[in-house]
């Protein structure tokens, strides 16, 4: 699945200061969709090259980072049980800074 | 692409983009710009924040909270007529890799909003950077330093601008940390004025925060959808700070009842100090003559110490300052007329 993630509000330095990442993210094995769930762990093995605390606590995002699919707040979609779709775009902005 | 099947609870027709932490309505992109915007309205309406024809200048970091509420403001000025003259003022601390490129949001945010800007500087206030300072007296407490030297240097631009007040961004968010800061450290002082919306009125120039009541989730996303202009990158010597313990338990609160944010606000300013508490009282600094609760004002007793070099690490340093132990705030030949005033003594 073809996704487009945007890495904003600083956590970009997680990444090696890469905003935008094109991705081929792989189905789970044995499962028929790909969630937020499984897109957080693909990202945190796979984009995140430092303080991965920084970017997650547990299975979620770390609370502060905001998640938006398709421009849209991913509370809105069933946080972590929400279903991705091929050309999908998810943005990750941290709120975790100066004002 | 799916659609997004829930509508905005407000207006119906539109597709909802998200669920506001205040309220947990569902809400599109356009009713969101109006209610947020109207919020902050009422805001500084009902609390009086400002008059016609004042001077307001507005703490500028380059931040996301900064850059909306001049954003905000300034639409709300025209919206509303407010009648105000509004300016960006921003601190440089001199930390390099932060400031310096925060500095560059705020050069753009004058552009683009057409908002003039004042910068002051530490090294030209004080004679030290953060940098020099964090070098003198390494990673712990740096943030004291610059706190304190920040509320007096904010002071002093303003009355290089002579404004009548000033607007910080400082959201519900941050007011909840510091409620929850001052009750962790016992500081009944603090505790009694951290959520007053206007503070200083007794002082030079009184500042006022129209972001109280409103979340830093909804500043975010407001400039993400509004494409608004800001720097983020967390200042290199903040990891240290005990207000970071303060911040991840609200975040964490937060996400199981956003409602607590606002609540503990209200538990702030509904706390009636026990009349036995002895409160300290507030004079004026015998130095400088600053607002302060001691014989000398937090500014002072940190400059004496930086200049004369902590005991610990034995001799003073020459830091741009006459290094004779006798000296005041007095500075030498760079007779800049800020640097010649001491701090407090400020004519307007």
């Amino acid at each position: 699945m073809h996704l487009m993630l945007e890495f904003g509000g600083g956590l970009e330095l997680l990444c090696e200061s890469v905003k935008v990442h094109n991705v081929n993210v792989d189905m789970p094995k044995g499962a028929d969709k790909l969630t937020m769930k499984d897109l957080l762990a693909w990202v945190r093995t796979n984009l995140i090259k430092e303080r991965p605390e920084m970017f997650m606590k547990g299975e979620s995002v770390r609370p502060g980072v905001l998640v938006l699919v398709n421009d849209c707040d991913w509370e809105l979609s069933g946080q972590l049980d929400t279903t991705l779709e091929d050309k999908d775009v998810v943005v990750f902005i941290s709120t975790l800074h100066g004002g | 692409m799916k659609l997004g099947g829930r509508l905005c609870c407000v207006c119906n027709q539109r597709r909802a983009a998200l669920k506001r932490p205040k309220t947990l309505e569902q809400i599109c992109r356009e009713c969101f710009y109006a209610v947020f915007e109207e919020e902050i309205h009422q805001v500084i309406l009902e609390n009086k924040l400002f008059k016609p024809g004042e001077r307001i200048a507005i703490g500028a970091s380059g931040g996301k909270d900064s850059t909306v509420l001049a954003y905000v403001l300034s639409e709300l000025n025209r919206r509303h007529n407010y009648g105000l003259d509004l300016f960006l003022l921003s601190v440089d601390e001199g930390i390099t890799g932060y400031r310096d490129d925060s500095l560059e949001t705020v050069k753009r945010n004058e552009l683009q909003y057409g908002l003039p800007l004042k910068i002051v500087s530490y090294k030209d206030l004080y004679g030290w950077t953060m940098d020099e300072i964090v070098k003198m007296i390494g990673l712990k407490n740096n943030c004291t330093f610059c706190g304190v030297f920040r509320r007096q240097a904010l002071d002093r631009g303003a009355a290089l601008l002579k404004v009548d007040k000033v607007a910080t961004g400082h959201n519900a968010d941050d007011i909840a940390e510091t409620v929850l800061l001052n009750i962790l450290r016992g500081d009944i002082a603090r505790l009694s004025r951290c959520t007053s919306i206007i503070t200083g009125e007794d002082g030079p120039i009184p500042r006022c925060k129209p972001f109280k009541y409103t979340y830093e989730k909804e500043i975010v996303m407001y400039a993400y959808f509004k494409k608004l202009d800001y720097f983020s990158t967390e200042c290199i010597y903040s990891p240290n700070a005990y207000r970071g313990f303060a911040r991840e338990f609200i975040k964490d609160l937060e996400r199981i009842r956003p409602r607590a944010i606002l609540d503990i606000i209200k538990s702030g300013e509904d706390f009636r100090i026990a009349t036995s508490t002895k409160m300290p009282e507030q004079g004026t600094c015998e130095r400088c003559g600053y607002i302060s609760s001691q014989k000398w004002c937090k500014a002072c007793v940190l400059l004496e110490g930086l200049n004369r070099g902590l005991p610990k690490l034995g001799i003073g340093r020459n830091q741009g300052l006459n290094s004779d132990a006798k000296k005041d705030i007095k500075k030498d030949d760079r007779t800049k007329s800020i640097e010649s005033k001491q701090c407090g003594s400020l004519e307007f």
